[in-house]
């Protein structure tokens, strides 16, 4: 049962400071997940929980502990790398049992630990080869049976998932989430791909250049963002944005983008003339068929799954808008497409990108 | 036996390779002559060493010289108790008659018929010609093996190349762990210091060290000889190179796993730096094993005398004894040609990924 708490952790290579004051708390039994986009500090960060990277100030915390002067190897935890790391020279068993051997474990609890854990990932008939004769999965497992084996405080996966293929990575990931679910565990789980992370956290913490954007439950970021950042990076196909200005006309504060109107008047916060973006979700966007939609588009791309239908219009002024619509439409390339779009499901963000509204109310 | 015919079919093939499928192209046989004039070139000398080696004293020195080791046939004639030397002579008819020598009295020399002992010929020397055949004079061997304790020199040769292989891995591979796998402040200032040592030419130092060995007692002993070559500079350079390579995540994780620093050096670096431990390994024995000058200065009884040391024993200041030097030198070099043979794959692989021969 581990807590782990990082407080105004900074960290810098020289002059380039990568990680700025980040304070974080991952509860006991979480699956937290860190996303944000290459570069953003998540590994780094991930390295730090684990011992490997120092801190320039702040504090890491395990259990209550200030751990900031504590090595990798003293910290209990264990980490199952992108590259998954292993002994190239060593057996699968050997790979498993070579935490415990060095923590002098005797033989007969080494070998029903590994055992044990083989079991649990399904890797019992392969505990004799070498890595290199696995496949990307099987690595994947052994990395992840390696960790297990030690019965570590926590878990730590850097980008676990990223060196599979499509198909696998969706096994490994509800794997993942039911080893979770069976094992219990504080596990720290770094990502930058978005679906990973909604469908795996119970946290979500995203992180863009060293600071924290926001920190919640996935559907919580999903549908409350607190900036354009992490409303643009949390779901796929992207959120749409528009950006346009404030003006107050005869039936009150507006925004007008390109023969759209949108009714600002309880927005209080908002002046006259004030810079503003509009997000709205691919999928919160309506198709009317009969043309009396609120803006209507030329279709330039459309994705036809079966399942669901994406389409990507264009409209003068205005960036691609992606519409995402369940099913299938018969719209072809080049037709002309009305829209309209859900207020309740609109995002207001300011100049800054800060959130003014999630949801407009008219 | 399908191996071997395979095996003989890729040999051919290799030996038959040509450009393009079928004709022979122009650069095909320039290529083979190239290639068969290099044969010669590295191969002329050793065979021409080896066969050498089986002639006898008089042999060596005759001129013009005979490429096979040749020795004079003898007979055992009836009434003469030693064999007597056979010779091919030139009648004054011009006949030609094999004849074995009793004794050479100045530009005569008297001679017999084997086959008809009863007649004595007065011969000029002039006229005779030695019959000789093919004998190898295996005493170049036997009696350095024998007399001069070259067996005492092969084992203190075996020592020190196995003593001084040994420590000389064991001491760059850590330095070269050292050097590789930890980050700090002037690492590659000390990594270029170690290669900065390369420009310094053994016989500048060979004093200073000389005076250092003699203050440790060692002269004498092998470990004169083990110990001041143990650390090179070229097998720091070459580990860590390679060391360099090995996935970071690796250390890391076994530093996750709670891996001591020796026991990642040991168990995890080590075997996985084994190519290039093993490239400096065979480096290490052909330096030991050929070197000659160190030894030379610091070991100065035959008992602890190293084989190249000895075969300069045969070196006098008057006298070089060529038919011991060269057989001695043929059993020095098989060793290393063993080792060639069997780890050519990886001299290869190291000449070309360090640039060092």
């Amino acid at each position: 049962m581990t807590e782990i708490h990082l407080k105004n952790v900074h960290k810098a290579y020289g002059e380039l400071e990568v990680i700025h004051g980040i304070n974080l708390q991952v509860q006991t039994g979480e699956f937290c997940v860190f996303v944000g986009p290459s570069g953003c500090g998540k590994s780094t960060l991930l390295r730090i929980i684990a011992g490997l990277e120092g801190i320039t100030s702040g504090t890491v915390e395990i259990d209550g502990s200030v751990v900031n002067d504590v090595s990798a190897a003293e910290r209990g935890l264990a980490m199952v790398f992108q590259s998954y790391a292993l002994y190239p020279h060593m057996s699968v068993y050997k790979n498993m049992a070579f935490g415990l051997e060095n923590s002098k474990m005797p033989r007969a609890q080494i070998d029903e630990r590994v055992r044990n854990a083989a079991e649990l990932l399904q890797i019992t008939d392969y505990l004799d080869r070498k890595p290199k004769a696995l496949s990307g999965g099987q690595r994947q497992r052994v990395a992840i049976g390696r960790a297990i084996v030690r019965d570590p405080k926590a878990f730590l996966f850097d980008e676990p998932l990223s060196n599979l293929d499509a198909e696998l990575r969706v096994v490994m990931r509800k794997e993942l989430s039911a080893l979770h679910a069976k094992i219990g565990g504080t596990m720290i789980y770094v990502t930058h791909d978005q679906v990973e992370a909604m469908t795996l956290a119970d946290k979500i913490v995203v992180l863009q250049k060293g600071i924290v954007e926001q920190v919640g439950a996935p559907l919580e970021l999903y549908n409350r963002p607190c900036n354009a950042f992490v409303a643009g990076f949390i779901g796929s196909p992207r959120m749409n944005m528009f950006e346009g200005h404030a003006v107050r006309d005869a039936a009150g504060l507006a925004i007008s983008i390109e023969g759209l109107r949108l009714d600002l008047s309880d927005l209080p916060s908002i002046k006259d003339g004030d810079k503003l973006t509009i997000g709205i979700r691919p999928e919160h966007i309506a198709v009317h068929a009969d043309g009396l939609g609120e803006l209507t588009t030329t279709v330039k791309v459309t994705e036809q799954l079966g399942g669901e239908t994406y389409l990507y219009c264009d409209a003068p002024g205005l960036p691609q808008i992606t519409v995402h619509q369940p099913g299938q439409l018969p719209i072809v390339k080049g037709q002309a497409l009305s829209l309209s779009f859900s207020r309740a499901q609109m995002h207001v963000f300011d100049a800054t990108g800060k959130t003014v509204a999630n949801g407009l109310t008219v | 036996m399908p191996d071997t015919a395979q095996s003989s079919h890729a040999v051919w093939h290799v030996l038959t390779a040509r450009r393009g499928q079928g004709k022979l192209h122009w650069t095909d046989i320039f290529t083979y002559l190239y290639l068969g004039f290099g044969l010669f070139l590295m191969f002329a000398p050793v065979v021409w060493l080896v066969l050498s080696s089986f002639k006898t004293p008089a042999g060596l020195q005759e001129f013009p010289p005979t490429l096979l080791p040749l020795g004079q046939v003898s007979v055992a004639v009836e009434g003469h108790a030693e064999p007597l030397l056979l010779f091919d002579v030139t009648m004054e008819d011009g006949s030609v008659r094999q004849l074995a020598q009793i004794r050479r009295v100045g530009i005569t020399a008297q001679m017999i018929d084997p086959a008809n002992p009863e007649e004595r010929l007065q011969v000029p020397i002039a006229t005779r010609e030695p019959v000789r055949e093919f004998r190898m004079a295996l005493e170049n061997y036997r009696d350095p093996l024998e007399r001069f304790n070259f067996m005492r020199y092969l084992w203190n040769t075996v020592v020190v190349t196995f003593a001084a292989t040994l420590v000389t891995l064991l001491i760059n591979s850590m330095a070269a762990y050292g050097l590789s796998i930890y980050e700090f402040r002037g690492r590659n200032a000390i990594m270029l210091f170690v290669i900065g040592t390369l420009m310094i030419p053994i016989t500048v130092i060979l004093v200073p060290v000389y005076l250092v060995v003699t203050n440790l007692g060692m002269i004498n002993s092998l470990w004169a000889v083990i110990l001041p070559g143990a650390a090179t500079p070229t097998g720091v350079f070459l580990l860590r190179q390679y060391m360099l390579t090995i996935p970071r995540d690796l250390i890391e994780a076994a530093r996750m796993d709670k891996a001591s620093e020796w026991q990642i050096y040991w168990r995890v670096v080590m075997p996985l730096a084994m190519p290039a431990v093993a490239v400096l390994a065979i480096f290490s024995i052909m330096w030991r094993w050929n070197e000659f000058l160190w030894p030379l200065i610091v070991l100065n009884r035959s008992e602890v005398y190293t084989l190249q040391v000895g075969l300069n024993s045969f070196q006098g200041e008057l006298d070089v004894q060529w038919h011991y030097i060269l057989a001695m030198t043929v059993v020095t070099l098989i060793p290393v040609v063993i080792v060639f043979g069997f780890l050519q794959r990886f001299i290869t692989t190291g000449i070309a990924s360090s640039g060092m021969k």
